[in-house]
């Protein structure tokens, strides 16, 4: 897509109806693992992590996925919203969900602007320009110390009470069905889980609606997509918001579950790990990004104390890896392999 | 006044750096249609050669400007062979991704060994003085850095507009398909391009350490401000990257003394301008 058009970036992946049946069991696989995670002694705060990153992801790949823009600076608007969020629930009191809706908007705000410059580029030039103007954002946050703590970050937002009523940190004291203890951060738990899961649906939703399809239509040939009569530009502009939104979504849960926001996430390494969880887990794919998601985020928290500096050595072995002989990822090699036994 | 003159070389020599990779880029997209993010981590490499060189094995510094292109060329060649190679039909932004891979790499492996502190590398004895010019005190090794990059670039420029051979480098870069049928081999000229681009993004390295701190960081802060000097300038056009590199450092210069806060960003923000005015960039072909 030099400018001009040329293979399309996706990898195929056509779910026959067997397939369909697979996925539909992977997914409540998946979910039901989710749904008990907390019960069976995995670490809270480690999935809800990888969740508010698999929502990251899972709104990267509607932009690389479907509509084969490549941003590479979608670390921009998880930060922003990040900061906007963690700034209102600790400077200005306001209860955690108005935070998030503020973070959201902003950088939804920030996409509208940045999309409206970048999308006058295409192919390698947009992913370049999308990298400056996130660097920019990355040197606004640096040194608007009074609000964003400069290379501090901003640190001790409360989690606070969802709607006023519900505390977010902490557990209920009494068990469940009066035996099982409730472990802590469970409250916490099922909100990301419940954003997570309608991220999910709602980008289902997207791709699979008539506006979905000439996204996709985008993506495969440009040129006969505008030769169809398609405002390509304004298809286009309406994803990277979408997807700047949803970053920022991601970015704004992260800032509540973790209680802080922090320059690293504004750091062109972050826009990186994006577009490899997307790549790893499968590009096009639902499942996909999540499963790339959890993989990476799995990676650093288990090798980060053993070995150091060397797990940005090991990212970026698995980038190298997975270009040269693995572009359809995992998800996307699972639905290859799968064609390739039906049609034998 | 002589703050403001100082200012304005340092720019100057910033702009030179910029010049010099953007240029590398330039070539390197046009031949083989890889942005390669790796040319932050090869000039950063290019510094590392020569203060290892300097530390290890008492390489001086005119050696060092010599070998470390070298070495770090050579690297390019393999990077070309082993990774580069297998991506020229797929799409492009595979060869921004595997690059983005090795810089990763290479900034660890260097993280891990030097941390992320800075080394100093002593100025050549011959260029640690200062000439007064009457107007302005102006530091030797600024002087020469400037020239001699204006030097490399306009022989460069020299090399691929004017000479038979960089006719054939032209050629290849509209089709590779008919300069291969008129007997040239292609895959080796593809080779060598990428190591001259390294071995320009290492020289600018070297001619970098001594008036920077060598860090393992200071390749990736580069390459995205020399990615939006390509955007600016548009890398259709290697005079074109030459100005608009030197150009966008003298700004930040001005940018330091008049309004310091946005010299980390007056980059950005001119590429956003020009993008809103003239989205093909300054130099560039494409409407």
């Amino acid at each position: 897509m030099a400018d001009g058009q040329a293979i399309p970036v996706a990898p195929i992946a056509h779910p026959a109806a067997s397939t369909a049946q697979l996925s539909r069991l992977g997914l409540a696989v998946g979910l039901a693992i989710l749904v008990l995670a907390p019960f069976i002694g995995l670490y809270p705060v480690f999935i809800m992590t990888a969740l508010c990153y698999a929502i990251f992801a899972c709104a990267f790949n509607l932009l690389l996925g479907y509509t084969g823009l490549l941003s590479f600076g979608h670390a921009a608007y998880f930060a922003t919203a990040a900061y906007m969020c963690g700034w209102l629930v600790r400077s200005a009191g306001l209860p955690p969900e108005l935070g998030i809706v503020a973070g959201v908007a902003t950088s939804a705000l920030l996409g509208l602007v940045v999309g409206f410059i970048a999308i006058r580029r295409q192919g390698i030039y947009f992913a370049m320009t999308t990298l400056a103007l996130a660097e920019m954002a990355y040197f606004v946050f640096l040194q608007w110390r009074s609000v964003t703590g400069g290379e501090d970050g901003l640190q001790g937002v409360p989690r606070g009470k969802l709607l006023g009523t519900i505390p977010l940190a902490g557990a209920p004291h009494d068990k469940l069905f009066g035996v099982l203890p409730i472990p802590d951060d469970v409250v916490m738990y099922f909100v990301v889980l419940a954003v997570f899961v309608a991220v999910f649906l709602f980008i289902r939703r997207i791709v699979h609606s008539p506006y979905g399809q000439v996204l996709k239509a985008i993506r495969e040939n440009e040129p006969r997509a505008v030769s169809l009569g398609y405002d390509v530009d304004r298809y286009k502009l309406l994803a990277f918001v979408l997807s700047t939104a949803i970053a920022g979504l991601a970015g704004a849960l992260k800032s509540i579950v973790l209680g802080f926001a922090s320059l690293s996430d504004a750091h062109w390494s972050v826009s990186g790990e994006v577009v490899l969880m997307t790549l790893l887990g499968g590009m096009g794919t639902f499942a996909g990004p999540v499963i790339g998601a959890f993989t990476i985020i799995g990676l650093q928290n288990l090798l980060s104390d053993r070995v150091g500096e060397w797990v940005t050595v090991i990212i970026g072995a698995i980038f190298v890896v997975c270009v040269i002989a693995f572009r359809r990822g995992f998800v996307g090699e699972l639905l290859a392999w799968l064609q390739r036994r039906k049609r034998q | 006044m002589q703050v403001f003159l100082s200012q304005l070389m340092l720019g100057l020599v910033n702009g030179s750096f910029y010049a010099m990779l953007s240029l590398g880029l330039a070539v390197i997209f046009g031949l083989l249609g890889i942005v390669n993010f790796a040319h932050g981590a090869l000039y950063m490499l290019g510094a590392y050669a020569a203060y290892i060189g300097l530390e290890r094995f008492g390489i001086n510094y005119w050696v060092a400007l010599v070998v470390a292109p070298i070495v770090i060329g050579a690297l390019g060649v393999v990077i070309e062979r082993l990774f580069l190679r297998h991506l020229y039909k797929i799409d492009p932004i595979y060869g921004l991704l595997l690059t983005f891979g090795l810089a990763l790499i290479a900034e660890g492996v260097l993280r891990y060994s030097f941390g992320v502190s800075g080394q100093t590398y002593e100025k050549p004895e011959l260029l640690s003085g200062a000439t007064d010019l009457g107007f302005m005190v102006l530091p030797d090794y600024r002087a020469w850095v400037v020239v001699a990059s204006l030097v490399v670039c306009l022989g460069t420029w020299f090399l691929i507009e004017r000479t038979r051979l960089g006719a054939t480098l032209r050629a290849g870069t509209e089709n590779p398909a008919l300069v291969q049928a008129f007997g040239i081999n292609v895959p080796l000229m593809v080779t060598l391009t990428y190591a001259g681009g390294a071995g320009l993004a290492a020289l600018a390295g070297v001619l970098a350490a001594p008036v920077i701190q060598v860090t393992p960081l200071m390749g990736s802060s580069l390459i995205i401000i020399v990615f939006a000097v390509v955007v600016i300038g548009g890398m259709g056009s290697i005079l074109g990257s030459i100005i608009t590199g030197l150009a966008l450092g003298l700004v930040e210069g001005l940018t330091k003394v008049f309004y310091p806060e946005a010299s980390s960003i007056v980059v950005f923000v001119i590429m956003a301008i020009v993008l809103m005015v003239r989205p093909a960039g300054l130099f560039g072909k494409e409407a």
